[in-house]
């Protein structure tokens, strides 16, 4: 298939798969899983960073050059506007200027489900501070238009909570909002298995961002791998657009006429 | 003669033994040289580029940041 680029704030990408960086058990494992996922947007988290640590100690960046990778930094564990805001501005100057960011602001540390009042307010903010916003939100179509109308320049509804495993939940409000947006529509959070990822490119989602489901598999390698393709199977049986499910009538593949009698 | 001073870097108190510095001058004292690391003093964003100009003063809370692994 050619030029089938999936376009976020202008830039272009051929993978369609976005991946978290957390949860391996080490930086090379991690290099591995996302060179075999062939994602090319990897998320990162703003932290602290240790004072006077070892000289030799090893960083994320060390692994995943940000000249060979698209940095999505994230707001995981901000729980208001504010937080959210102060995470990003120090994640673009870290960064160097760079402006393409996830933002998400959580509402409650059980479910991890996002507060979606305190996530528009700080969209609108970083938006008119010259931020590119893709924005972690719930299923809600209604939030998901006015994040879309605010500015944000891809919407990506959980398909269930976060680390979660459990798949595809609401497929309806999924389809409404890839119905009703512009903007890509990104799965976000809760794919288990390569099934779900498949299901959410089927629904016509522009791509998948996950995590645990490659870092928490038995063989994260050969996961990233079964997620590479599954995104690309559902992209193209999409594309290729399924034939139309018939209740109640079968319809024989093999000619009718012919028969040995 | 000097006094130490007192900064909060990432939530901990250190004294260096200085009046006041540079940025310039505090991330040599923290052996950050050669890292990739962004700085908030006092809630605003420190950048980069003026850290030679940029004053540290006794009392100034500083949060030192990273990018680490995340989803």
């Amino acid at each position: 298939m050619d030029k089938d680029d999936l376009i976020i704030a202008g830039r272009p990408f051929q993978s369609r798969l976005l991946v978290g960086t957390g949860k391996y058990c080490d930086f090379k494992e991690t290099r591995s899983a996302i060179d075999k996922s062939g994602s090319q947007i990897v998320t990162v988290a703003i932290r602290r960073t240790n004072i006077g640590q070892n000289k030799n100690e090893q960083s994320l960046i060390d692994f995943l050059p940000p000249k060979d990778f698209t940095y999505l930094p994230n707001t995981a564990g901000c729980y208001s506007a504010d937080d959210a805001i102060r995470t990003l501005y120090l994640a673009r100057e870290l960064l160097d200027g760079h402006n393409l960011v996830k933002l998400e602001v959580l509402g409650d540390p059980k479910t991890l489900y996002p507060n979606v009042v305190e996530t528009l307010k700080a969209a609108a903010v970083l938006i008119k501070d010259g931020f590119d916003v893709m924005v972690y939100t719930s299923d809600d179509p209604i939030i998901a238009k006015k994040l879309e109308d605010i500015g944000c320049c891809a919407i990506m509804p959980l398909a269930s909570l976060i680390g979660s495993g459990m798949g595809i939940l609401n497929p309806w409000n999924l389809e409404i909002i890839i119905d009703t947006l512009s903007v890509p529509v990104i799965v976000d959070a809760g794919v288990g298995t390569a099934s779900d990822a498949a299901i959410a490119m089927e629904l016509g989602c522009d791509g998948v961002l996950m995590n645990t489901a490659i870092a928490a598999a038995r063989d994260p390698i050969m996961m990233a791998g079964a997620m590479k393709k599954a995104i690309e199977a559902g992209r193209e049986a999409f594309l290729a657009g399924r034939m139309s499910k018939k209740l109640y009538s079968a319809s024989p593949s093999s000619p009718l006429s012919g028969l040995i009698k | 003669m000097y006094s130490n001073m007192k900064i909060t870097i990432n939530g901990n108190i250190r004294e260096f033994r200085h009046e006041s510095m540079t940025a310039d001058e505090l991330v040599v004292e923290l052996k950050l040289i050669g890292k990739r690391f962004a700085i908030e003093r006092n809630g605003e964003i420190m950048p980069k580029s003026l850290f030679k100009q940029f004053i540290v003063n006794d009392g100034d809370h500083l949060e030192i940041v990273g990018a680490v692994g995340g989803g």
